[in-house]
C-alpha cells in the first residue's frame, strides 16, 4: 500500500492504550520524534501513523487512518526510522493521490528515487526573491484592487453556499503572467497546479476535476484528495504532501506553481480534534495554542527563491464558520497570508458574481506589482480612489437608510449611484469573462467619473485630466 | 569545550527532558543530541532537566546525549553587527544560506560576528589608565561613517597594561591588556553578553526628546520619547508592519534593531532588499548602514522566536552604551508571547488567561523595562526606544497580551480595522490612541520650531473629538440639521484627516514629513479653521467654504510640497487669505 515502507525497522507487538486517533506504544527503543510508523491490525492490514511524543520506553503515535478496528493486543507497530516522505516527480502532474500521497487513480507509483520530507524546511529570508510579477486573473476585483503576485499567498475567505470554488476555478483557468496595460497579449506561461482537498465533499473535488479537464489543464494538475469520508487525521498531512510536490516543481524544476488548498477550516478541525484527544491546553475555541505556528508552516511554503526560476503561489480557501472573520481559522490565516479575498453574503444574495466584498479584501503585495512599467502609472492611486469612494458609499447608504435618499446632498446621491454601478459593473462579471488590465482600469475610471472631481483627492490632477470623463462643472 | 551532562528521556516538539541535572545550571546553553542542536535549560527538578531547543527536533531520539557549555545563552557583540541579518539566536542567515542553500537546515553553527574582517581601530586609552566597566577603549569604523565605540565589558575593571597601536584588527586580535587584581586579561573587540540580563547603566534620565519618525500622526499627535516604549496593536492587515517599517526607515535614531518575530519571510526579504537602496535623510548613507535585522519567521522553530526578542534588545542596549540613540522594532510581540505559551503548554504548566502562562505579564514588563534614556557607565548618554507590535486575536484589545502590554508602555497607537478597510492609512485611531509623553516633549518642539506645538496639537484633537460627537448626530439626522459653525468643524477635520493624518508610506514625497513640514501643515489647517469660522459666523453658507479651491490644495500638500519646499506653505496660506478674504468682504456688510 505504502511506497515509503522501509524494510526492517523495529517492530513492537501490542499497544498499551488507544484513544481516538492516538495510541500509546510501549517497549520501543530509540524511537525518534516525528518518526513514521506502520501499523498492522489483527488481520494484517496496514495503516500509517507518526510519533507525536517520545518518552523513555513509550511513544505517542497518531494514526492517520484513525484507530477504528485496532485492538490493544492485536496491533503491531513498526517504527520506520524516518520522518514522513513522499515521492516527488514531474510526472506526478496529471495524477490523483490520496491525502498521504499514494496514487488512487489506478496508475502506477511515480517512478522516481526522489523522496522529500513532507514537513519541508523554512526558506531562508536571504534566499527569497521578493514577489513583484503580477498574475493577471482577468477578474477586476483581483487584478484591479487586490492584485495577486507570483509567490504570494492570498486566501479566499468564504462561507457555506458561496461560489468560492467557482472563483478559484476561474482564477486557475485564467491566470497568466501579467502584462503592462496596452502591451500585446501573448500566450502566457502556463502554471502547474497542485490541488489539495481536505474534508470537502466528493462533488467539490469533482467540480475542480471537471473544470481542469474543460480548460485542458488536467495534465498540469496534481490532485491530493482527502475527502469528507476519508480519515480526518490524514488531513493534517494532505496540504503538506501537496506543498512538498509544489516545492519540488517550483524550486527544482523551475515551474510556476499555483497551489489551491481547500477547505482549510476542515484542516483546522482535524488539528483541534487531535489536540483535544491529547488533552492539550486550548487557546481560543478549543484550538491548540500552536495553531498559528502550524498554519504558518503551511502558508509560508510560498514564494520565490534566488536559485530557481519557479514560484509557488498559494490560494487557500476557507469557509468561515458563521461567516465570522474573527473565528480563529480566518483570523490566524489573515495574520499569516499576504492579504485575503473576502466573499460577501449580501453581494451573493444580490446575484453579484464574484461576490467579492471589496472593503475587507486586501492584497498586501499589490503595491509592489503594479504601477508604472508593471500595470499602469495611475493604478495605485486609481485603486485607492475606488476604495475610498466605495467606503464612502457605505456611510452614505447608512445615512440614506435613516433620512431617506431624497434628503441626501447632491454629492451623496452621486455616491449612491457610484456604489451601485461599482457593484454591478466592476465587481460583477461573468464566470467566463476574462478582463484585460486596461479594461479593468477603464471601467474604474468610468465609475470614478460619476463623482465630482473635487471628491477625487487620491488620484492626481494629471490623471484626472487624462482619464476623467464626467461632466463635472465644479472646479 | 562541552561535556555530556545528561541523556534525553522525553521529546515533544521544541521541548525535551533529560536525566542529569548535576552539571548544568538554569538558563545554561546546551547542545542537544548528536546533531548538537542549540538549546537552553529552562527547568531543573530532581535529577531531571528541561530544555527548550532552538531548532527542529524531528528525528531526535531518547537516549541521545546533552552537552553542557557552562555559559548562558549569549550574543556576540562587536563591530560587524550593523548590516547583519540574524536568526533568533544570532546565527547569520547569509552564512547559513551559503553553507546550506535556500532552506534552513538543522545544526548550522557559525560565528555571529565575522572573525576575519579587519576594522580600522583607534585606541582611546593609554597604558596606566584606570578603567571601569563600560569605558570606551577605542573606536573602530563599522561603516564608512559609523563609529563603533569599543567598550570594556561592564563586569571588568582594572589598569591598562598594554594598548595596541592604531591600525587594522580583527575582532579577536588583542587591542589592550588589563590588569584585574593579580590577573592580566587580554581584551579584544569581541565580547559576549547573556541575552536575558539587561546591560547595566548608571541611571535613567528624563525622556523628553521625541523620537522623530516622520509619521505625522505619531510625531504631531502621539509622540514617543527617545527611550520610551510604544505599543502598536491591531488586527491583521491594519498596518502594524508598514508602520514599523516606516519608523525603521525614517526615525531619527542612529541605530535600528528590527526584529521580525514570528512573522512573514517576504517581509524580512523586503527590508533586506529595500534598505540598502534607501538613503537616510540625515546621514546621506544607505539605511542598511544603521540597521541590524533579526529574522525569526513564523515557520522557524518557535523556541528561537522566544529568544529573538532578547537577542535584539541586548544588541540595542550595546549600542546605547556607546552613547547612541537606538530604536528597536519588534513585530510581533504577540508571536513571542505565543511562543512562551507553546513551550509552557508542552511543560504542562498551569495556564492563566487564554492558555498563556502566569508569567506572561512579568516577561512583558522585563522586556519593556529595557527601554530607557540613560546615563551610561562611561559617562555618555544613550537611549533604547521600543516599538512593539501586538496582534490581538480577532482584533480584540481585551485579550491578555494587549492588556498587559498597556501596563508597561506609555504610548499606544491603536490600529483600527474600519479605518484600514476604508484605506485610511496609517489606520491609527486618533480617539483610541494616546501618548503620555506629550508634556515631556513639548519643550523640545518649542526649542526646535519656536512654535506652540502642544497648543496646536491639542486644538486639533479637540476638533477631532468634536467631529466624532457631531458625526453621531449626522448619522441620525443628516448633516443639513447642523448649524454652519458645526459644519465648519467637519470641513476642518476632513482636512486634518485627509491632509495630515493620512500618510501614504509608499509615496516618495508623503512617506516622510520633517517636523517643520508637520508643524506648518498643522498651522495651516488651524488657520483655515479660524478664518472659515469667522466667515461662517457672519452668515456665509458652508458650501462656499467647502467649494474653495484651496481646500483641495491643502489636502494635496502632503504629497505636493516636499520637505525642502516649505515656502509653498506661504503660498497656500496666501490662497486662503485671498479666497477667504473675498468671502469675508462679501459677508461683512
Ligand atoms: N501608511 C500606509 N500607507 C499605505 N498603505 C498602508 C499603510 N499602512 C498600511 N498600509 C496597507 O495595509 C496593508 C497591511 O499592512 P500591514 O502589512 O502593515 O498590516 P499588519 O498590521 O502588519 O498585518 P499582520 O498582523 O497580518 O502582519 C499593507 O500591505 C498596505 O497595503
Ligand atoms: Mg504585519
Amino acid at each position: 500500500m505504502s511506497n515509503v515502507t522501509v524494510q526492517g525497522g523495529q517492530e513492537v507487538v501490542g499497544v498499551s492504550r488507544i484513544e481516538g486517533p492516538i495510541m500509546v506504544v510501549e517497549g520501543g527503543t530509540n524511537v525518534s520524534y516525528d518518526e513514521v510508523v506502520e501499523i498492522k491490525d489483527a488481520r494484517g492490514n496496514l495503516r500509517r501513523g507518526r510519533v507525536l511524543e517520545v518518552g523513555e520506553g513509550f511513544a505517542v503515535v497518531q494514526v492517520f487512518a484513525g484507530s477504528t478496528g485496532l485492538s490493544i493486543d492485536g496491533t503491531s507497530v513498526r517504527f520506520l526510522g524516518t520522518t514522513l516522505h513522499i515521492p516527488v516527480a514531474e510526472e506526478m502532474l496529471g495524477r490523483i493521490f490520496d491525502g498521504l500521497g499514494t496514487p488512487i487513480d489506478g496508475g502506477p507509483e511515480p517512478l522516481t528515487d526522489r523522496y522529500a520530507d513532507v514537513n519541508g524546511q523554512p526558506i531562508n529570508p536571504t534566499a527569497r526573491i521578493y514577489p513583484r510579477d503580477y498574475i493577471q486573473t482577468g477578474i477586476s476585483t483581483i487584478d484591479g484592487v487586490n492584485t495577486l503576485l507570483r509567490g504570494q499567498k492570498l486566501p479566499l475567505f468564504s462561507g457555506a453556499g458561496m461560489p468560492h470554488d467557482q472563483l478559484a476555478a476561474q482564477i486557475v483557468r485564467q491566470a497568466t503572467l501579467g502584462k503592462e496595460a496596452g502591451a500585446p497579449q501573448t500566450e502566457g506561461e502556463e502554471f502547474a497546479i497542485v490541488f489539495a482537498a481536505m474534508g470537502v465533499k466528493n462533488d467539490v473535488a469533482d467540480y475542480f476535476r471537471r473544470s481542469f479537464t474543460e480548460s485542458g489543464a488536467l495534465t498540469r494538475v496534481a490532485m491530493f484528495l482527502n475527502l469528507a469520508d476519508d480519515p480526518p487525521v490524514e488531513r493534517v498531512v494532505t496540504p503538506r504532501a501537496a506543498l512538498t510536490l509544489a516545492e519540488y516543481l517550483a524550486y527544482e524544476r523551475d515551474m510556476h506553481v499555483l497551489v489551491v488548498l481547500t477547505d482549510m477550516t476542515n484542516y483546522g478541525e482535524a488539528l483541534r480534534q487531535i489536540s483535544n484527544v491529547r488533552g492539550e491546553v486550548p487557546s481560543r475555541k478549543g484550538y491548540p495554542g500552536y495553531l498559528y505556528s502550524d498554519l504558518a508552516s503551511l502558508y509560508e511554503r510560498t514564494g520565490r527563491i534566488r536559485t530557481s526560476k519557479g514560484s509557488i503561489t498559494q490560494i487557500p480557501i476557507l469557509t468561515m464558520p458563521n461567516d465570522d472573520i474573527t473565528h480563529p481559522m480566518p483570523d490566524l490565516t489573515g495574520y499569516i497570508t499576504e492579504g485575503q479575498i473576502v466573499l460577501g453574503r449580501e453581494l451573493n444574495f444580490a446575484g453579484v458574481y464574484p461576490p467579492v466584498a471589496v472593503l475587507p479584501s486586501l492584497s498586501r503585495l499589490m503595491k509592489d506589482g503594479i504601477g508604472k512599467g508593471r500595470t499602469r502609472d495611475d493604478h495605485p492611486r486609481w485603486g485607492a480612489q475606488l476604495y475610498a469612494g466605495y467606503a464612502k458609499t457605505q456611510d452614505v447608504r447608512a445615512l440614506a437608510s435613516v433620512i431617506g435618499e431624497e434628503e441626501l446632498s447632491e454629492v451623496d446621491q452621486k455616491y449612491l449611484k457610484f456604489g451601485r454601478a461599482f457593484e454591478r459593473e466592476f465587481v460583477n462579471q461573468s464566470f467566463t469573462e476574462n478582463r484585460t488590465i486596461e479594461r479593468t482600469l477603464e471601467i474604474g475610471w468610468k465609475l470614478l467619473s460619476m463623482l465630482p472631481k473635487s471628491e477625487l483627492t487620491r488620484v492626481n490632477l494629471d490623471e484626472i485630466e487624462k482619464y476623467y470623463k464626467g461632466d463635472d462643472a465644479t472646479n | 569545550m562541552s561535556n555530556e551532562v545528561g541523556k534525553i528521556t522525553w521529546i515533544s516538539g521544541p521541548v525535551v527532558r533529560a536525566r542529569g541535572s548535576k552539571n548544568v545550571g538554569m538558563l545554561e546553553l546546551v547542545e542537544v543530541g548528536e546533531d548538537r542542536l542549540v538549546g537552553e535549560v529552562i527547568g531543573l527538578k530532581g535529577d531531571q532537566m528541561t530544555v527548550q531547543v532552538y531548532e527542529e527536533t524531528a528525528g531526535m531520539q531518547t537516549g541521545a546525549p546533552i552537552y553542557g557549555t557552562g555559559l548562558p545563552l549569549s550574543v556576540e557583540l562587536g563591530p560587524g553587527l550593523i548590516q547583519s541579518i540574524y536568526d533568533g539566536v544570532q546565527r547569520p542567515l547569509p552564512l547559513i544560506e551559503e553553507a546550506m542553500g535556500s532552506f534552513i537546515n538543522r545544526g548550522a553553527r557559525f560565528d555571529s560576528i565575522n572573525r576575519e574582517k579587519k576594522w580600522k581601530y583607534t585606541p582611546k586609552v593609554k597604558v596606566g589608565d584606570e578603567v571601569k566597566g563600560g569605558v570606551i577603549l577605542g573606536v573602530a569604523m563599522e561603516t564608512d561613517t559609523f563609529e563603533h565605540r569599543v567598550m570594556l565589558n561592564p563586569d571588568d575593571s582594572g589598569t591598562i597594561t598594554w594598548v595596541a597601536a592604531a591600525g587594522e584588527y580583527t575582532v579577536t586580535d588583542p587591542i589592550a591588556k588589563l590588569k584585574m587584581g593579580k590577573e592580566e586579561k587580554t581584551i579584544t573587540m569581541l565580547q559576549r553578553w547573556p541575552v536575558r540580563r539587561a546591560r547595566p547603566f548608571v541611571n535613567r534620565r528624563g525622556a523628553n526628546i521625541p523620537l522623530i519618525t516622520g509619521q505625522r500622526i505619531l510625531d504631531t499627535f502621539f509622540p514617543v520619547a527617545k527611550g520610551g516604549a510604544a505599543g502598536i496593536p491591531g488586527p491583521f492587515g491594519s498596518g502594524k508592519t508598514v508602520t514599523q517599517h516606516s519608523i525603521a526607515k525614517w526615525a531619527d535614531a542612529e541605530v535600528i534593531v528590527y526584529i521580525g518575530c514570528g512573522e512573514r519571510g517576504n517581509e524580512m526579504t523586503e527590508v533586506l532588499q529595500e534598505f540598502p537602496h534607501l538613503i537616510d535623510p540625515r546621514s546621506g548613507r544607505p539605511l542598511m548602514e544603521r540597521t541590524v535585522l533579526i529574522a525569526n519567521t513564523s515557520n522557524m522553530p518557535v523556541a528561537a522566536r522566544e529568544a529573538s526578542i532578547y537577542t535584539g534588545i541586548t544588541i540595542a542596549e550595546y549600542y546605547r552604551d556607546m552613547g547612541y540613540h537606538v530604536a528597536l522594532m519588534a513585530d510581533s510581540t504577540s508571536r513571542w508571547a505565543e511562543a512562551l505559551r507553546e513551550v509552557s503548554g508542552r511543560l504542562e504548566e498551569m495556564p492563566a488567561e487564554e492558555g498563556y502562562p502566569a508569567y506572561l505579564a512579568g516577561r512583558l514588563a522585563e522586556f519593556y523595562e529595557r527601554a530607557g534614556y540613560v546615563n551610561n557607565l562611561n559617562g555618555s548618554q544613550g537611549s533604547v526606544s521600543i516599538v512593539g507590535a501586538v496582534s490581538p486575536p480577532g482584533g480584540d484589545f481585551s485579550e491578555p497580551v494587549t492588556q498587559h502590554t498597556k501596563r508597561f508602555i506609555r504610548c499606544f497607537w491603536a490600529l483600527d480595522k474600519s479605518l484600514a478597510s476604508a484605506r485610511h492609512f496609517p489606520a491609527i485611531n486618533w480617539l483610541d490612541s494616546y501618548s503620555e509623553y506629550l508634556e515631556d516633549v513639548g519643550g523640545w518642539w518649542r526649542e526646535q520650531t519656536g512654535k506652540d506645538w502642544l497648543g496646536m496639537r491639542n486644538r486639533a484633537m479637540e476638533l477631532l473629538s468634536e467631529e466624532s460627537r457631531l458625526s453621531q448626530i449626522v448619522k441620525l439626522v443628516g448633516p443639513d440639521a447642523l448649524p454652519f459653525t458645526e459644519r465648519m468643524v467637519l470641513e476642518t477635520t476632513r482636512l486634518i484627516r485627509e491632509g495630515i493624518l493620512q500618510q501614504n508610506a509608499t509615496e516618495a514625497v508623503d512617506a516622510y514629513s520633517s517636523i517643520e513640514k508637520q508643524i506648518r501643515m498643522l498651522e495651516l489647517v488651524l488657520y483655515f479653521h479660524e478664518r472659515g469660522m469667522a466667515i461662517v459666523k457672519r452668515g456665509a453658507p458652508i458650501n462656499l467654504i467647502h467649494d474653495l479651491p484651496v481646500v483641495d490644495r491643502i489636502i494635496r500638500a502632503k504629497s505636493t510640497v516636499t520637505n525642502e519646499e516649505l515656502h509653498k506653505f506661504e503660498e497656500i496660506q496666501k490662497e486662503i487669505d485671498d479666497q477667504m478674504g473675498q468671502l469675508d468682504a462679501e459677508y461683512r456688510s
